[in-house]
């Protein structure tokens, strides 16, 4: 078979993973991720400072552009340790963003963005419609010409934090084709975005009417660069969920074992009971598979053709591995698993919103048979 | 690793060895002799598959590419362990059939050349390379499958003998070989751990008292046989290290068969399944007048099992970078088996649901398809779920060694 990622790491990757493995666990333990589902905003802004200032929003964008110049292979460990911890904050939301400015952006564009997203500036996508269509070349959304820039009409869903942005890139039709456009939320009148009620209740996505807006001509990127910023933008999303998936699995299982190994039931501690001990160890085992494809899909992201192979595997291992981990997260606490006290289902919305967004595991799997056949 | 007065080749030199020895296996490798070879040595259930593979082992050894870099004096070839991975790298590129002495050299030679005496070495390495000496593994009991520690084959000591009685089962070619490897209990003191009881002997199978009975297996070959030890006397000087070592050698052999201690006799005595031919099968399989790869259920399938298999190949290389296994180091080790093995069993299956009516075909039918490879692949799966600790047993040891969770049943 051809295409398949290969695996392997960089020092930067292991230095990373250590800092943001002690970071994420003290910044973001379950009481304040608990008080923070509460929060309006729904995150710490002067965590999210300390990470700007730790340069994690700098570490994908080119160099000149002032970024570290790395790669998104470096961001994924940090991505992992953020899922683990369900640490709250639009750091999925700034990264994709840049990264669509990287891949599409006019050079002017660029200058104009990329430093201050590396240094802590916040953005985000507007990529998703109604028809909730992973399909991102499927828009409806409108560009329009208009004095000398453009008009801008449709609906966008699932813009995360975009409340707090000072940047939102959309998609949207322009002579029939796909292009993406830079929206400034200065521009964005309060009605135009009305919060969402989702299923994470860690994260805060947005509705955006895009009636009414307007953008000036620089602000929309070229027909070819858009489609390849979208084709890049996916990839990453995808890679960047099946870390924050694979640190959210590592997670549940280990506050499952935690009970296992209390909680005691019949005059035993359940943990002794082949018919909990058994299926935990079946999802500790996908969780690795799911981490071996995560560490290759890292590795392979910048490959062509190798690249994608391995990051849609990845998504797809991730979400299998993560669902069925904290869906028997909630089964085996028993009574306690079905309050909202109960720490698996923070997991499990979790596990159905990165599933829902960029395609779950069958859409990969769709994919990838065009691809591997 | 090295080895004392054995020189590392230079690239030149290892680079004409190897490709000599691509140019011996290009030419003496017999692919299809006109009927089936096995694919382990567990599987070797005709006189004509075991006659054609000791043959073939002979020949690759007098060739010098099996034992290459044991030592001379005991029938090895005395060469860098360099050579022998040429040589055996040559075997795997043209797929050459298996060795079948695999418990003699993968198991018990590895094991005297560490421990034995000087006698043991000259008398048992050659036979085994050669293959003239067949030897097989005398580990699990009918009672005691997957606890192996329990092993109740009795020993007791009578003079220069030991006088064996009970029974050992799963014994790949023990109706062919000359040699055992046994694992049987010296003594059963109160207080003492099952381990602390047992012993190791290098065991004779040709004398009064041990019969062997072959087992037919599910797929209707044979194999494997039961032994029974009914006051079957054996030579004391077979004993390895002391009475009551057994548990510790034996899990030694099980290092060197890992590879992991030793430089190894070279070859391999199973071959891997060759997973990626199942794309190859639902290509050329029709369901609906389709092929099976255009119907959107099977694809969808065959991805998750496309996944799942390069999921076990980067466990293998992860396992090898300590920055990617911090958590938990001994994870990816201890799930190994269980993960492959199952989704061997998995796939295999899988793969007869392709096959439409002609999956109701079996090994030895023209119309079989791939002479019923697929189904032959099935059923042996569960030697590997089964075999060497079940899977159920392979999960408690996960839960209980790299989870943390308590033990009890």
């Amino acid at each position: 078979m051809k295409n398949l990622g290969t695996i392997g790491f960089s020092e930067e990757q292991v230095e990373l993973m250590d800092v943001a493995t002690s970071f994420c666990r003290d910044k973001s333990p379950m009481e304040k991720v608990r008080a923070l589902m509460e929060d309006a905003r729904g995150y710490d802004p002067d965590i999210w400072q300390e990470i700007a200032d730790l340069g994690w929003l700098a570490i994908a964008v080119p160099e000149q552009h002032e970024g570290v110049g790395l790669s998104l292979a470096e961001v994924v460990p940090i991505m992992e340790q953020m899922g683990r911890h369900l640490l709250a904050g639009p750091f999925m939301a700034t990264t994709l963003a840049a990264q669509a400015l990287v891949a599409g952006g006019s050079e002017t564009q660029k200058s104009a963005w990329l430093p201050q997203i590396a240094s802590g500036t916040i953005a985000t996508l507007a990529l998703t419609e109604k028809e909730g269509d992973w399909n991102f070349n499927n828009v409806t959304a409108k560009a329009e010409a208009s004095g000398g820039g453009y008009a801008l009409s449709g609906t966008k869903q699932f813009v995360t934090y975009a409340e707090d942005t000072k940047l939102i890139i959309a998609s949207v039709m322009l002579d029939s084709a796909v292009r993406l456009v830079l929206i400034e939320r200065s521009t964005i009148a309060d009605g135009a975005l009305r919060r969402e009620a989702i299923i994470d209740e860690t994260k805060r996505s947005f509705e955006l009417t895009l009636d009414g807006i307007s953008v000036d001509a620089g602000a929309v990127m070229d027909a070819d660069m858009s489609k390849a910023a979208l084709a890049h933008v996916d990839l990453a999303a995808n890679l960047l969920q099946s870390a924050e998936m694979c640190g959210g699995t590592q997670a549940v299982i280990d506050y499952t074992l935690d009970y296992l190994r209390t909680r005691k039931q019949f005059g035993k501690v359940i943990g002794e009971y082949q018919a909990l001990k058994h299926p935990i160890t079946d999802a500790y085992v996908a969780y690795e598979k799911a981490r071996s494809h995560m560490f290759s899909a890292a590795h392979s992201f910048a490959d062509q053709g190798r690249g994608e192979v391995a990051t849609r595997m990845a998504k797809a291992a991730a979400d299998k591995a993560y669902s069925h981990a904290a869906d028997r997260a909630i089964q085996f606490h028993g009574g306690f698993g079905f309050t909202h006290d109960c720490d698996a289902q923070l997991y499990r919305r979790n596990a159905i919103w990165n599933a829902s967004q960029f395609g779950d595991a069958a859409w990969q799997r769709m994919k990838l048979a065009d691809l591997l056949f | 690793m090295a080895i004392a007065g054995v020189a590392k080749p230079t690239e030149a030199e290892l680079k004409e060895y190897s490709a000599e020895a691509q140019a011996w296996f290009k030419e003496n490798t017999v692919r299809d002799p006109g009927f089936m070879l096995p694919l382990t040595f567990m599987e070797v259930s005709t006189d004509q598959q075991f006659d054609f593979l000791r043959e073939w082992q002979c020949k690759v050894y007098e060739a010098g590419y099996l034992g290459a870099s044991w030592p001379k004096k005991y029938g090895g070839g005395g060469l860098h362990p360099d050579y022998q991975r040429a040589a055996t790298r040559a075997m795997k590129d043209h797929d050459a059939p298996i060795m079948i002495n695999a418990i003699g050299i993968g198991w018990a030679g590895p094991l005297l050349l560490d421990i034995g005496s000087e006698e043991q070495k000259q008398k048992y390495i050659k036979g085994m390379l050669n293959a003239e000496d067949i030897w097989c593994q005398g580990f699990s009991e009918p009672e005691h499958g997957s606890d192996l520690g329990n092993a109740q084959l009795k020993a007791v000591r009578d003079g220069d003998e030991y006088v064996l009685n009970g029974s050992k089962i799963w014994t790949s070619l023990g109706d062919r070989a000359k040699y055992m490897i046994l694992l049987a209990r010296t003594s059963n003191n109160e207080g003492d751990s099952k381990y602390a009881g047992l012993s190791f002997f290098l065991n004779p199978m040709n004398v009064p008292g041990i019969e062997t009975r072959p087992i037919k297996k599910l797929t209707g070959e044979y194999g494997f046989v039961q032994c029974f030890f009914t006051d079957a006397r054996i030579p004391a000087e077979g004993l390895m290290g002391g009475e009551g070592d057994g548990w510790k050698i034996a899990m030694k052999t099980l290092e060197y068969e890992r590879g992991a201690k030793v430089n190894l006799a070279g070859g391999y005595f199973l071959k891997e399944l060759d997973v990626m031919g199942i794309v190859d099968v639902a290509r050329r399989s029709l369901r609906g007048g389709r092929p099976v790869l255009d119907d959107p259920v099977m694809r969808d399938q065959l991805v998750e099992y496309m996944i799942d298999i390069q999921a076990q190949n980067l466990n293998n290389y992860r396992r090898r970078m300590p920055p990617l296994v911090q958590d938990r180091p001994m994870g990816l080790p201890l799930m190994s088996k269980l993960a492959r093995t199952e989704m061997i069993r998995e796939l295999t299956e899988f793969s007869l649901q392709f096959q439409g009516a002609k999956a109701g075909y079996y090994v030895g039918d023209n119309n079989a398809v791939d002479d019923g490879y697929w189904h032959r692949a099935y059923l042996n799966s569960f030697s590997a779920t089964i075999g060497g600790g079940t899977s159920q047993v392979q999960k408690n040891i996960v839960a209980e060694h790299v989870l943390g969770l308590p033990k009890g049943r």
